[in-house]
């Protein structure tokens, strides 16, 4: 059980679905700051994300976050984790799905099951350079296609390449 | 019949596109066959610039987002950095916050229609929007010192106490709005090219909405009743009554009556908190130099456009790790060629207006 999430019906429910139905899919899950965080294996993503849609109500996607942590992979961590957070209309839920991806890999593009994620994957490759397998059209979205790195990522310098 | 598709560029400099915004379109005579947004020519890599500030030197920065309602994109990132940091803020504080917001929010709401009447032609009601909203940056430069990048909220509070003279400034300044509101709706509301470009223009279901992630006024427009104030309240505004405007239209015409309602439910909010504004302090106390333990915390508010969101990981510096923003303005931009399916090049101008989009935010 996750400290203190029992105070919380409806967040407790959909994590025991999830866990009943994936299992082993399921690597960590926090709950800090009444924000329920939930890692997952990267490959299962997908049939992670539509059995939440489909079936627990999740129907909105606020945001897409990536993240660099280029110290961590001795844990079995990855370099990069893409944070989504999804949102339960009209319940009022929020729930943040984390998966691990390695430099140069790539991840299932969600765009299928949520139209909203097309802009915020693309946003993600040109700032992370991580790739979302079956996105419709990858391709940066804020810089040039002339531009060379990934900004966001750590080891890009602050004042950019001379 | 035989014909050609034709491929047309709109923008980065054009006079309806609110900034630097380039729209690729391509039409068949008049009709939208394609349209594809092009966005990032006011791209200033923030996020990146973020993660080298420390969060007290980030605030200011979060005014050249969305710069037409500064205000609520100070108090969204201060919101999230104070549930990070488990800082309280005073009653007095959090009610002088809504007071500012609202007030932004009328401000927001009023560029909008005189942008939108503009693009659509009536030049007229863009002079009377801007001239009411000059009332509105003048109560904000008596409070901060500045118009537009005004920086008007500190990590735990308010820069300054809101003073009688202030207090009744905005109160004459609220009294005069409805007459106001009423002038734009008699050149609106049943004006017959007004309506002939707005309703049924640039359509929209609840269902496509959700699922392409719109959010703020073109959200309820489309008869959905999600308001993050309502539904998640932050900054006290559980204490407050206040209506959510909604219009089953889903159409540019939806998203007019919607807005100019929210105007209304705005100085409700604003009277409100102006009648019980609590005694106290009006910020917490806060360590001049900011440490916030290792944590995440994705923290929404509901800005003029739309659900304003920001996610703050720190690692236990003065620093954050990463400022991930959630800008409404670009995650509603995505669902524009949704809503010019069919339509006729003349009303993407119409629909893009009424979008309420800022390049600021979308390019970050």
């Amino acid at each position: 059980m996750i400290d203190g999430l029992s105070e919380f019906p409806g967040m407790s429910a959909v994590h025991d679905a999830l866990a009943a139905r994936f299992g082993s899919v399921l690597l960590e899950s926090t709950f800090a700051k009444k924000e329920l965080s939930v890692r997952i294996q990267t490959e299962s993503l997908l049939p992670v994300v539509t059995f939440l849609k489909s079936e627990q109500g999740f129907n909105a996607l606020s945001d897409m976050i990536g993240l660099d942590h280029p110290g961590i992979p001795a844990e079995g961590r990855m370099r990069f984790s893409v944070l989504y957070q999804l949102y339960k209309y009209p319940a009022h839920l929020r729930l943040r799905l984390v998966v691990d991806v390695a430099e140069g890999g790539d991840i299932a593009s969600v765009v299928s099951v949520h139209p909203a994620a097309d802009w915020a994957e693309r946003e993600i490759f040109d700032m992370f350079g991580i790739r979302f397998a079956g996105h419709p059209d990858l391709r940066r979205i804020y810089l040039g296609t002339e531009f060379e790195g990934h900004p966001l990522r750590k080891d890009f310098p602050l004042q950019g390449k001379p | 019949m035989s014909f050609k598709e034709l491929e047309l560029n709109m923008g980065p400099q054009h006079p309806s596109t609110h900034g630097v915004l380039r729209l690729k379109v391509t039409v068949d005579n008049e009709v939208i066959v394609r349209i594809e947004p092009v966005v990032g020519y006011l791209h200033r890599g923030m996020e990146k610039l973020w993660e080298s500030l420390t969060y007290p030197q980030i605030l200011p920065l979060t005014d050249r987002l969305d710069y037409i309602a500064a205000v609520a994109n100070n108090l969204g990132f201060a919101l999230a950095v104070e549930k990070l940091a488990g800082i309280e803020v005073p009653k007095r504080a959090q009610y002088i916050r809504v007071i500012l917001a609202e007030l932004m929010r009328i401000s927001s709401h009023l560029a909008w229609i005189g942008f939108q009447a503009n693009d659509i032609g009536a030049i007229s009601v863009l002079l009377y929007g801007f001239e009411y909203r000059e009332d509105f940056l003048d109560l904000f430069e008596t409070y901060t010192g500045g118009r537009l990048t005004i920086n008007a909220m500190r990590i735990g509070g308010v820069p300054h106490d809101l003073d009688g003279g202030l207090i009744g400034r905005i109160w004459k300044t609220l009294a005069r709005l409805p007459k106001r509101l009423h002038e734009v709706e008699m050149l609106l509301n049943e004006n017959r090219i007004w309506k002939h470009r707005t309703q049924g223009v640039g359509r929209l279901s609840a269902g496509e909405a959700i699922a392409h992630g719109l959010t703020g006024p073109c959200l309820r427009a489309c008869g959905v009743p999600w308001d993050i104030r309502k539904d998640i309240p932050y900054s006290s505004y559980e204490d407050f009554e206040f209506d959510v405007p909604l219009s089953d239209r889903g159409d540019v015409y939806g998203r007019y009556l919607v807005r100019m309602q929210e105007i209304r439910q705005s100085v409700r909010i604003i009277e409100q908190a102006l009648e019980r504004l609590p005694a106290g302090d009006h910020i917490a106390k806060v360590p001049k130099i900011l440490r916030i333990p290792a944590g995440e915390v994705f923290h929404t508010t509901e800005a003029p456009k739309g659900e304003l969101g920001f996610y703050i990981r720190s690692n236990g510096t003065d620093k954050p790790e990463r400022v991930k923003m959630k800008s409404p303005s670009f995650i509603n931009l995505q669902s524009l060629p949704l809503m010019c399916r069919g339509a006729i090049f003349s009303d993407v101008v119409g629909i893009l207006g009424s979008l309420d989009i800022v390049l600021g935010e979308i390019d970050k």
